[in-house]
């Protein structure tokens, strides 16, 4: 599903040169749920970025589902990540004056799906949340495990290929954010791809393979078994 | 543009930042009712004047004598000078090819005029049968002065329309006999002239009877023509000024009037005063535009700002919806669809109560200067398009600002 080989990633600021991925290999096949580990400042956001298509690599290939990434305009990108990615923010990013249903249905808008179809559809990802009775409600109205359901809601809205998490959990509470594990777990169950950059081992655990980051380089990469979310909720 | 969700996300953005957006709206509301009452105005200047000069002929030149002011070949000043038939037929013969109408004219004030028990007293012009066209006057009912009644100096009479009123009320006046200081007339016509009652006191004598019945011999007050107009308004004017001129230095020559002696002849040129009067209300017509419209580009800054300030604070939610697909044309479109939908909304309601201010004003101003100030469609059609021209212009600079947001900027945790 994701092909990466190779990736440089350099941000330059005036005459300074910060290295910040140096040679990342990595393959994540279909059904995957990774998590991506490291010390602050090891790259990982950096890495997540350029696999979400919102930066680009300076060096290296990156091939997602069959497709090369290359040269993009923001058009194209724009396409792509709409088809491709979905996207979950650890400070949930939802938009503050639209209610959950609304916020849900945002990227079937931008894929031009009619307004019904796009709110059923919306309603039926808000339902699979365990948020249907909140449809109506504002984010300011909802709890921020609520809000990162919502989140994830959105980003499944367009049957994407691959979800990408950064640091999901890292405004939620232990309780809350292996609810929200729980989520992801059984969504991965169904077969879809994920990626989840976390600092926290507990969470870690909770993936099917686990790669840790250090100064830019990929250091270990491990599958391990599974610790059930659920087991703790 | 019909998307309905487009315009609900307008709506919620505005009403996030409803202080702004009013504020904003006042100031091109303003702007554009400032505009339109000023256009309406001038609109209201030009019909006044209009109206002044379509009383006689625009084309019109009328000469009077009067009293000489400067010694002039050993002759002393404050000499009155007495215009004759034998004058007038000399312009009409050299200047015959310029001139489209004619008329030498011997008036009489205050002359008494009765009907049965009604009387007033009235401007008595003995005058030519093309007096009707350079008074720019029409007939009510019957006929004007012809060229018989010139001939056999008929005492006919054409009467101004408040002359009428005044003396037969609403009995018809063709065939009665009318009194001048007690002489009968039969009127034959009724006439009405653009300048209204004023012009209207007047009654019309063929000039030959004028002349004797009241003992005016071959002597005349003034003469009056029309130029004839080409199609080109400046050359027309430039035509109406030269044969003035020569009129005036032809006379003061005959006359031996100092060539810059101002009060023996009196050339009135109306074309040319029109001129005058025209670039002048264009001038001001232009000053108004341009308060309008400066009024108007203060309330389109502000439109821009509130705009900035707007892409500014949702810096982070545009760059979510790229993140989630939204194409930058998407981003571009909400942007300018917003400073569009301020703007018009705004711009129309001053369009619209200034029309509405306009319309109520219009009958209360009571002014020879000053008539139906309105704005008529095709400037409103102007307007219209101006406003929606200047919200873009307002939306452009924030959307592009919008559309180079980077994401990947705008989601990074603070
Ligand atoms: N736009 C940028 N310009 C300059 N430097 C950047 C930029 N983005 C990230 N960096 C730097 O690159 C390095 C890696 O950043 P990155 O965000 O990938 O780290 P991270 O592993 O996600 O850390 P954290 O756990 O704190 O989120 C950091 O030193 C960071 O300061
Ligand atoms: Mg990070």
């Amino acid at each position: 599903m994701i092909k990466i080989e190779d990736l440089h990633k350099s941000y330059v600021m005036g005459s300074n040169s910060l290295h910040v991925l140096k040679g990342i290999d990595f393959n994540v096949k279909e059904g995957e749920l990774v998590s991506i580990m490291g010390s602050s400042g090891s790259g990982k956001s950096t890495l997540l970025n350029i696999l979400g298509m919102l930066d680009e690599a300076d060096e290296g290939s990156y091939v997602l589902d069959g497709v090369p990434i290359k040269n993009l305009n923001e058009k194209v990108a724009a396409q792509y990540r709409n088809k491709f990615l979905g996207f979950i923010f650890q400070s949930f990013n939802l938009i503050n004056y639209k209610n959950a249903v609304d916020n849900v249905a945002m990227p079937l808008y931008y894929q031009g799906i009619k307004r019904k179809e796009r709110m059923d559809k919306a309603m039926h990802y808000l339902e699979k949340v365990g948020l249907a009775q909140w449809a109506t409600h504002l984010p300011s109205e909802l709890s921020g495990g609520q809000k990162q359901r919502v989140a994830i809601a959105r980003a499944l809205a367009s049957d994407p290929k691959v979800l990408l998490a950064d640091e999901p959990t890292g405004a939620l509470d232990t309780k809350t954010s292996y609810e929200v594990m729980e989520l992801i777990q059984g969504i991965n169950d169904e077969g879809k791809t994920i990626l989840v950059v976390t600092h926290e081992p507990d969470i870690a655990e909770m993936t099917k393979r686990i790669v840790n980051l250090k100064d830019g380089r990929i250091i270990d990469d491990t599958v391990v078994k599974q610790v059930i979310a659920k087991s703790y909720v | 543009m019909f998307d309905l969700e487009r315009w609900q996300e307008i709506f919620e953005t505005l009403s996030k930042n409803k202080l702004q957006t009013f504020l904003t709206m006042v100031s091109v509301f303003s702007g554009v009712l400032i505009l339109i009452i000023l256009i309406g105005f001038s609109t209201g200047i030009q019909n006044g004047v209009r109206s002044e000069f379509e009383q006689d002929a625009t084309n019109r030149i009328s000469i009077r004598a009067g009293i000489t002011t400067k010694e002039f070949k050993g002759l002393n000043p404050g000499r009155r000078i007495q215009l004759r038939n034998e004058d007038f037929a000399e312009i009409n013969r050299k200047y015959e090819e310029d001139i489209e109408y004619k008329t030498g004219i011997y008036n009489i004030w205050g002359g008494q005029t009765t009907y049965g028990k009604e009387s007033g007293n009235y401007r008595i012009e003995g005058a030519y049968p093309d007096q009707q066209f350079i008074e720019n006057a029409s007939m009510v009912t019957g006929r004007f002065i012809s060229q018989d009644d010139m001939d056999e100096s008929r005492k006919i009479v054409v009467i101004g329309n408040q002359v009428k009123k005044d003396l037969f009320k609403d009995k018809d006046p063709i065939g009665e006999s009318v009194k001048i200081f007690g002489i009968n007339f039969k009127v034959v016509g009724v006439y009405t002239d653009p300048g209204g009652e004023r012009e209207e006191t007047r009654l019309f004598l063929p000039l030959p009877t004028a002349q004797k019945v009241f003992f005016g011999g071959d002597r005349i007050r003034s003469m009056a023509y029309t130029v004839k107009m080409s199609d080109n308004f400046d050359e027309a004017v430039a035509l109406s000024a030269a044969l003035s001129e020569n009129f005036e230095t032809d006379l003061k020559s005959k006359y031996s009037v100092s060539p810059d002696d101002r009060s023996a002849f009196r050339v009135n040129n109306t074309l040319e005063e029109a001129r005058k009067i025209y670039s002048l209300i264009d001038t001001i017509s232009a000053v108004f535009w341009f308060i309008g419209l400066g009024t108007i580009i203060a309330g389109v800054v502000g439109v821009g700002n509130i705009m900035l300030i707007v892409v500014k604070e949702r810096t982070k939610e545009i760059g979510v919806r790229k993140a989630l697909g939204a194409l930058p044309s998407s981003i571009v479109g909400m942007i300018l669809q917003e400073a569009i939908f301020i703007t018009a909304i705004a711009g129309f309601s001053g369009l619209f109560l200034g029309v509405i201010a306009l319309n109520i004003a219009s009958p209360l101003i009571d002014s020879d200067f000053i008539k139906f100030p309105r704005v008529d469609f095709a400037t409103s059609i102007t307007i219209v398009l101006i406003i929606i021209f200047a919200g873009a212009l307002a939306g452009y600079f924030p959307a592009r600002r919008a559309a180079h947001i980077k994401p990947i900027e705008a989601l990074r945790d603070e």
